[in-house]
């Protein structure tokens, strides 16, 4: 049995007196195509928020592969290969896709501290964010500023930029999230093609992406893992058809 | 574009070259050169880290009175005692930039605010060192290595702050050009996402800071040394109003804003107190006045057509 790359054990959250993740217990192995879903406040995002370090867990452990990383500050989380994508955009506006992805790459050589060398002058630097844009059809906006781009190409940079740490472990929150209908396609085509060794975790509402992506899923409702299966155990299931069907009735 | 490098070029030539043709004025042009270096130094933490300050004076007076006390007990070279102005404001930044980390700009604003007060203040009860409100008296400055004899016109003290200014403004230009300088912009841009894609974002502030503390107090080193003089107003909170004036006014995060700013805020204060003396405050308010019900961005953009050709990423400028 291959250990998992991601990993949290009996996770707990609570702001104030609302308890928002309970107990959650969760593995994502290497290279895995795996979703997470629940309904609207379930506590999907709290949950990537805690794994990417914006959040403090109130206890529990997460652990990357195999060491224990729940204190651990995001920036060295992402030294160590954990990565994630944002629900509503969180890029930097007034610069280019040029410079977004030349300095992640250049944080993930070692070389964002250096001072008194050409930013725009490292070869390293410069080839791989020119095979990223490729890679995410990005080449003809690298130099604009990112404000001024489509929601499609900024919702694709935001992959792009995620997979620039050259991540084992990537976490995409709602990565279609307001993406217009026409670009759907190219923001599924984008998570499809991610490269095999990586695991990603999708979070995700809109079911079509994630049936058509995900080998597993697991379910989170109010805080707690419901269930966890694959693709069409998760399917069939008849509790999760009740936690969605009954979503109505609650809300 | 090949002419943006001549202009560029033309206006360090200018400014060099006004020793021989403004002889009269350099007393004046000294101050702007002082003034340009104090307002880089708030750009590089304020333009491109995006930390707000309403006491960088505190760094010019520590500055200053650093310098103007080593000059005059220990009697050594004015760029000596400029060097102990920029190791010790770089302390002082270093340790108060743990303040500003976290929190709002209005929590920045206050702190800063406040630090540059308790310095003040501490200036004036130490009145057995600072001479308190008397100012510091009897600073005597030797030749400026040894060669370099400081004269009542201005010269030696013109060429001493331009030069600096030049080449701590290279220095800067070079930083900001760089990985480092790139990872300041990410970081005022969204320190959340900087983070996220690997930015260490507490060791590039503290970092900034420091360097942005080490330039202002070199800016109050030069002050002290080029009017061999210091008073407590160095700790002024006008002092720290008036920088952000400047550098609002040349525009922020290209490096020129603030040399283009102490010259149009120097100028703009020299005429004015020509013709109403003793009311050019009214003035410069009523500018700031216009400045912000017109618009900052609208005003910024004027400049910015003033300015285009000292700026390094116009086209990213026309694209947003």
């Amino acid at each position: 049995m291959t250990s998992p790359v991601l990993e949290t054990r009996q996770l707990q959250k609570h702001f104030g007196g609302i308890h928002v993740t309970k107990d959650v217990s969760f593995e994502l192995l290497p290279g895995a195509r795996h979703a997470l879903i629940g309904p609207n406040g379930a506590g999907k995002t709290t949950f990537v928020n805690q794994l990417s370090g914006v959040l403090q867990p109130s206890g529990g452990q997460i652990l990357l592969d195999g060491e224990d990383i729940t204190r651990l500050r995001p920036d060295l989380r992402v030294r160590r290969g954990l990565s994630r994508t944002f629900q509503i955009n969180q890029l930097f506006r007034d610069l280019t896709p040029r410079e977004t992805l030349g300095i992640a790459v250049a944080q993930r050589l070692g070389a964002g501290g250096r001072m008194f060398t050409s930013f725009s002058g490292n070869r390293a630097v410069t080839s791989e964010v020119d095979a990223l844009a490729q890679a995410f059809g990005l080449t003809d906006v690298l130099e604009i500023a990112t404000s001024s781009m489509a929601y499609g190409k900024q919702r694709l940079l935001e992959l792009a930029v995620a997979l620039a740490a050259k991540p084992k472990v990537l976490l995409l929150d709602e990565p279609a999230a307001g993406v217009p209908e026409a670009e759907r396609q190219d923001i599924l085509a984008a998570v499809k093609a991610l490269p095999n060794d990586v695991a990603v975790l999708l979070i995700e509402h809109d079911m079509d992406l994630v049936f058509a992506f995900a080998e597993r899923i697991s379910v989170l409702v109010e805080g707690a893992l419901l269930v966890d299966g694959t693709a069409a155990e998760i399917a069939a299931d008849p509790r999760v058809k009740a936690v969605y069907l009954g979503e109505g009735g609650h809300g | 574009m090949r002419w943006k490098p001549l202009l560029e070029l033309a206006f360090w030539l200018l400014a060099f070259g006004a020793i021989f043709l403004l002889p009269r004025r350099l007393l004046l042009l000294n101050e702007i050169a002082i003034l340009a270096l104090f307002a880089l130094s708030l750009d590089l933490i304020l333009g491109y880290a995006g930390i707000v300050s309403l006491g960088h004076a505190a760094f010019l007076g520590l500055g200053a009175y650093t310098a103007g006390l080593t000059a005059k007990h220990f009697a050594v070279d004015p760029l000596i005692a400029i060097a102990a102005a920029a190791a010790l404001s770089g302390l002082l930044g270093f340790t108060t930039s743990f303040l500003v980390l976290r929190g709002s700009d209005l929590t920045r604003l206050m702190v800063t605010l406040a630090v540059a007060l308790l310095l003040g203040e501490a200036a004036n009860k130490m009145q057995w060192l600072t001479g308190g409100s008397d100012g510091l008296q009897g600073v005597t400055v030797s030749a400026v290595a040894g060669l370099f004899e400081f004269d009542l016109r201005g010269r030696t003290a013109y060429v001493l702050s331009l030069t600096t200014l030049l080449l701590l403004f290279l220095v800067a230009r070079r930083m900001m050009a760089s990985p480092f300088g790139m990872s300041l912009r990410t970081i005022r841009d969204n320190p959340l996402r900087a983070a996220a894609i690997g930015v260490p974002v507490t060791r590039r502030l503290v970092t900034i800071y420091t360097i942005a503390a080490i330039y202002a107090g070199i800016a109050g080193g030069l002050l002290a040394v080029t009017t061999q003089f210091v008073s407590l107003d160095v700790f002024d909170f006008s002092r720290s109003a008036d920088v952000m004036l400047v550098l609002i006014l040349g525009g922020t995060g290209y490096l020129y804003g603030g040399i283009l700013g102490a010259v149009a805020f120097k100028i703009l204060q020299d005429v004015l107190s020509g013709i109403t003396p003793q009311f050019w405050h009214f003035w410069i308010g009523l500018l700031l006045v216009l400045l912000m019900v017109i618009g900052r961005n609208r005003i910024n953009g004027w400049f910015t057509a003033l300015a285009q050709p000292f700026r390094r990423h116009v086209d990213r400028e026309v694209a947003s």
